[in-house]
């Protein structure tokens, strides 16, 4: 069965989109993880034109995490203040980022912005999530507790930084120009590529700010919410990019996925787990890096005529 | 639904001779709807001529700009290299006649009226690019195009039915834009326009989907963020909250 999306302005079978929402719902259940990564290149692979894809993510992305911080407020899991300062840079970041995306939109590059920025960013975090889980595997002694263990307490460059605050949950005294600039990375990447950025946050909130962790996931489902929230608004009111028929269609499988996901995740072995997600991730990412790389078999394209 | 048809041409064909009109024409359909459940539809354009001759029928779609570019290669890596704006493109072109073009009318003719993919005339928003250049990225416009199901041309599409009724489907695919098409019905006769006429159609999207979309593109984009915002939020937390109790 078709159906008919009015921003994509293109029809899709409706048990694809389902099934994408579901598939994509069921791995971010069971690893934990937002899924934007996963779900902005797929809805692309199936044509959703990039601008949407990217909007839309934004929409669901605010869905998909507004409970999760609730949970975690009701817990007390949540540093406002260090959400406060992160949600500001995120801001700052998600303005320049729609900003950009349309500059680079209007030159026709904004397609190969995104496979790049995919490329490194999955390529990255695969393989050094592959990296951390094989040893753990073979060995068992994953280098996350290595690192770990010389996490917090150290003297770098960063806490010479000015303007220094004082964060009472996160028990930490240090300048709002590191928790600033992270967020404003994240909103970047929000609003040019469709992730959360959780990906990123979560280990720069441990090993950069030092933060205790369990605060770490509250607060950055915190600051997640509110700059995809931010983004979306964006990205509507700028681009008109944001196609809330499919945002619906994804999220209504990809909750009852991510149910059964987060249920079915104590029965899988966590090594296993993140072996997997190591090799879905970097699958994705050589998947594109193939694209830009080999000759394509239609060296021409159309723009879109809106598009000046 | 076929007797009807066949009464109506029945009462063209009786009309045109009657009047001595050499050509009436008209479409089944004057207003294609994209409703959520669109995949394309088929429209009929039917008519009478007063005599022998041949016809060619020519849709044409709201005109845009069109950018085609050209991918070259940076190092290891396949970037959009250089790009060519036509201006003034139909968004869509289809010809449908009852014999090739070439056998019945005068190139000059053809090309006068822009009849025949070979025929469309696209201007080039840029003077300085190259000729051959131009040449091979209109070549590329017109590849893509019908790739995309917007650009064709039919021989023998027309159906003539003893040289007084003619018939003939235009097809329009689920990707077709909205906006006001020109369907062009021409009369041949001696490799001369004989007579010619103009019948025009209406797509355009009906329903939730064209509200959502008017909503979305109107004076009221912040409002429809700040809905499409609440919506997300309050769908997401009444699932947790849903799933909480399960």
């Amino acid at each position: 069965m078709q159906i008919y999306l009015p921003i994509a302005e293109m029809s899709v079978n409706i048990f694809l989109v389902l099934g994408l929402g579901g598939a994509v719902g069921l791995l971010s259940g069971l690893f934990g993880v937002g899924g934007g990564f996963l779900m902005t290149p797929l809805l692309i692979f199936i044509g959703v034109p990039p601008s949407v894809a990217v909007g839309t993510q934004a929409a669901q992305t605010v869905a998909s995490s507004v409970s999760g911080v609730m949970a975690h407020m009701r817990r007390g899991n949540v540093d406002f203040m260090m959400g406060g300062v992160l949600t500001a840079g995120g801001f700052v970041g998600s303005a320049m980022g729609v900003w950009l995306f349309n500059v680079l939109k209007n030159a026709g590059h904004i397609d190969l912005t995104i496979s790049l920025g995919y490329v490194t960013f999955l390529g990255v975090v695969g393989g050094f999530m592959l990296a951390e889980s094989l040893p753990g595997v073979l060995n068992k002694r994953p280098v996350a507790l290595a690192l770990a263990a010389r996490g917090p307490g150290r003297h770098l460059w960063m806490h010479g930084l000015p303007f220094k605050m004082r964060f009472r949950r996160s028990k930490l005294y240090v300048s709002a120009l590191l928790p600033l600039a992270i967020g404003w990375l994240v909103g970047l990447l929000v609003a040019m590529m469709g992730v959360g950025g959780g990906f990123l946050m979560v280990p720069a909130m441990i090993y950069l700010l030092g933060m205790p962790t369990q605060v770490v996931i509250g607060t950055s489902l915190f600051q997640i919410t509110f700059v995809t929230a931010g983004t979306a608004l964006l990205q509507a009111t700028v681009n008109q990019s944001v196609d809330i028929v499919l945002a619906l269609l994804l999220l209504v499988t990809g909750v009852i996925g991510a149910q059964i996901g987060a249920r079915l995740s104590p029965k899988v072995k966590g090594e296993h787990l993140r072996i997997m997600l190591a090799l879905i991730v970097l699958a994705v990412a050589i998947r594109l890096a193939l694209d830009l790389v080999l000759t394509p078999s239609d060296l021409f394209s159309l723009g879109s005529g809106d598009a000046s | 639904m076929r007797c009807i048809l066949f009464a109506c041409l029945l009462l063209f064909a009786n009309v045109a001779r009657a009047q001595d009109v050499p050509l009436v024409a008209d479409l089944s359909n004057h207003l294609v709807a994209i409703t959520t459940g669109f995949t394309g539809t088929d429209v009929l354009l039917f008519g009478a001529t007063n005599g022998t001759g041949d016809i060619a029928v020519v849709v044409r779609g709201p005109a845009k700009e069109e950018v085609v570019r050209r991918k070259g290669r940076y190092g290891p890596i396949w970037a959009n290299a250089d790009s060519v704006t036509f201006r003034d493109v139909p968004s869509y072109y289809r010809v449908a006649s009852s014999r090739p073009l070439t056998e019945f009318g005068a190139e000059g003719l053809l090309s006068r009226h822009q009849i025949g993919l070979d025929s469309l005339r696209l201007m080039n928003a840029d003077e300085s690019t190259p000729a051959e250049d131009v040449t091979e990225f209109r070549k590329a416009l017109m590849r893509l195009k019908s790739e995309e199901n917007l650009y064709d041309q039919g021989v023998g599409d027309v159906q003539l039915m003893s040289n007084r009724l003619f018939r003939t489907e235009l097809h329009f695919p689920a990707n077709v834009p909205t906006g006001t098409y020109m369907v062009e019905v021409y009369l041949f006769r001696d490799g001369q326009v004989t007579s010619a006429e103009i019948v025009p159609l209406t797509i355009s999207k009906i329903g939730v989907g064209a509200e959502v979309y008017d909503f979305a593109h109107g004076p009221l984009a912040l409002l429809y963020g700040v809905l499409s915002v609440l919506l997300a939020a309050s769908a997401g937390w009444t699932a947790g909250a849903v799933f909480r109790r399960v």
